[in-house]
């Protein structure tokens, strides 16, 4: 059986989506929970923005779990603690959030472990997934930003990641060499998280932009929180330092340390003692009922998560840690 | 100075990288390997993150291959496409991987363990950016345990390209020509690939090792270069690079080699 597109690369349908963007600079501030309410539904595809534990929109995150959405496909781009999040969605007595996953990366944290109920998920046999690797899933959102069905790449070739996914071998018309066709995905719905947005959506992050230029472009709805809104003349004065332009984004969310537990950069570095709690609570299956209760469903709302986590006593120290205060002392 | 076999594999890891070359460096062990080059042998090693940092001066050891210290004090920051597109470009001479299980031609499985994609007994993590490094850099150095289970005939699952089934596979396949994996380093021995045959074979025994000793803990057939080599012994300096300024929280060298 040939692996399955979890989402057609058809060019012509995601025109049909994105003739229907707003045009106007009109205001697009609101909260977490009303763009989640409004943008996210049952069955759609998910991306989240940035790498893993780097500059990621967890309270969107953790609000799609709080509202209880259902049977999500999921793009794995170097997912780490975002897949780990949305994962609690599953086989935890609340349906099935993630029922399709494109996986690069997914259940790891990198070099701090694999997440035991990520793997549990993953290898319940519930959730459908196809491979990728991470260069080739961002080309996925480079090909539907472009408008086109599909970009070929010299990667995957020759591999069981190959046989698993639903890319296919091309010959070049012109040089005749063998490539991966990578096809376009447009995600329904995109999370990012960046620096500065003002109230219309335009946006500037600091750092690495991952894949989340290409990402904004590709996404049919687009919901940004930011550390901080910020006057829309900011944007007018410095319009080279604009990644995402308001055309692309729905809603703006104003979530000061949005990427905790992760890292912002420039801001604060990812919290490691939180993290490295997530992993041991999910050994046990009641002990990670009882710690997403307390951390996220009995949660109003990200501001009451942060203080839960050590408030900003222990943002200022994470900050500190971002810059690198500790080193020397 | 006495040293553990991480810390020996950390610093033949380091010692592969030359200076004023080019490394595209994954997760973990990979990290502080690049970091000690960078502060002993190799000041001019150009580092490139797959998250998109280019040539960082790392202040410490990356905890993830994305975070903060991946740009500090880089030349750009910049996104993931960008700096795979070098490597596919042909401008990135080394990357260094690691991997569950390595088959005789260097290919890796990053996925599962168990026969079954669809219930697989462990789930992995994938290809992560190991398919395109693997196949797009010059040059791939491997840095794993030295197990039976972990070095086998046959992958539960290959994720990312070696030299797929011998010579002239990885062209047949499409890759770009002139590359694939060029070292194995595990706490036993360092390991290169056959000319001929683009099979792995034993390069240099770690101190106090035997080819015996390697041949029990391998699920294959290994041959070895005759005289067998001897592996240097980590330096002072090495370890107290290692010890103080890349990971004196003991991240890595803590941990178990895996």
């Amino acid at each position: 059986m040939t692996p399955p597109l979890f989402s057609l690369p058809d060019s012509d349908a995601a025109r049909a989506a994105f003739v229907q963007k707003p045009r106007g600079l009109v205001d697009k501030v609101m909260t977490v929970a009303e763009a989640v309410r409004g943008f996210v539904r049952d069955g759609d595809y998910l991306a989240s923005g940035g790498f893993g534990t780097n500059r990621i929109p967890t309270a969107v995150l953790h609000e799609i779990l709080r509202q209880g959405r259902q049977n999500l496909a999921f793009a794995g781009h170097t997912a780490t603690h975002d897949f780990q999040v949305l994962c609690a969605g599953n086989l935890t007595g609340r349906g099935q959030l993630v029922a399709k996953v494109d996986i690069a990366y997914v259940v790891g944290l990198e070099a701090r472990g694999l997440s035991p109920h990520a793997r549990r998920v993953m290898e319940s046999g519930t959730v459908e997934s196809v491979e990728w690797s991470n260069y080739t899933l961002a080309l996925r959102f480079t090909a539907a930003a472009m408008g086109v069905p599909f970009v070929p790449a010299r990667s995957l070739l020759g591999t069981d990641t190959l046989a698993h996914s639903p890319a296919k071998i091309i010959t070049c018309p012109f040089s005749g060499e063998q490539l991966a066709a990578i096809p376009a995905l447009y995600p329904d719905v995109a999370a990012i998280h960046v620096h500065e947005a003002d109230r219309f959506g335009n946006c500037r992050f600091v750092g690495t932009s991952v894949a989340d230029v290409e990402l904004a472009r590709a996404a049919k709805r687009v919901i940004v929180t930011c550390e901080r809104l910020v006057p829309h003349d900011v944007m007018r004065h410095e319009p080279h330092r604009t990644q995402i332009p308001f055309l692309c984004v729905d809603a703006v969310c104003e979530v000061p340390f949005g990427s905790y537990p992760g890292n912002m950069p420039g801001e604060y570095f990812s919290d490691e003692e939180h993290l490295k709690l997530w992993l041991e609570v999910e050994r046990d299956p009641a002990a990670f009922d009882q710690f997403l209760d307390d951390h996220i469903y009995a949660v109003r709302d990200f501001t009451e998560y942060l203080e839960i986590c050590g408030g900003l006593r222990r943002l200022q120290q994470l900050r500190q840690r971002e810059m690198l205060l500790h080193l020397g002392r | 100075m006495p040293f553990t076999p991480i810390e020996l594999m950390i610093c033949c890891a380091a010692r592969e990288l030359e200076d004023g070359k080019t490394v595209a460096v994954g997760t973990g062990l990979p990290c502080a390997a690049a970091m000690l080059a960078q502060r002993h042998y190799a000041p001019n090693l150009v580092i490139l993150f797959e998250a998109g940092g280019v040539a960082p001066q790392l202040p410490t050891m990356p905890v993830s291959v994305g975070d903060s210290t991946t740009f500090h004090r880089a030349v750009m920051a910049t996104s993931m496409a960008d700096v795979m597109q070098f490597c596919q470009r042909g401008m990135v001479d080394y990357t260094f991987l690691s991997g569950a299980q390595i088959d005789p031609y260097g290919n890796l499985n990053s996925t599962l363990i168990g026969g079954d994609y669809k219930k697989p007994k462990v789930r992995l993590p994938g290809s992560g950016g190991a398919n395109d490094l693997a196949s797009f850099c010059w040059r791939t150095l491997i840095v794993m345990k030295h197990d039976a289970k972990k070095f086998v005939e046959k992958l539960d699952f290959l994720t990312t390209p070696g030299y797929l089934t011998g010579p002239g596979a990885r062209e047949a396949a499409g890759l770009p020509a002139n590359t694939g994996p060029s070292r194995v380093i595990t706490d036993l021995c360092v390991l290169d690939f056959a000319p001929d045959t683009k099979r792995m074979r034993v390069r240099s025994l770690h101190p106090g090792r035997t080819l015996d000793q390697v041949r029990a803990a391998t699920g294959f057939e290994l041959t070895a270069l005759d005289p067998v080599g001897a592996t240097a012994e980590p330096t002072e300096r090495e370890l107290e690079i290692l010890r103080c300024e890349v990971d004196p929280g003991r991240y890595i060298l803590g941990r178990a080699v895996s």
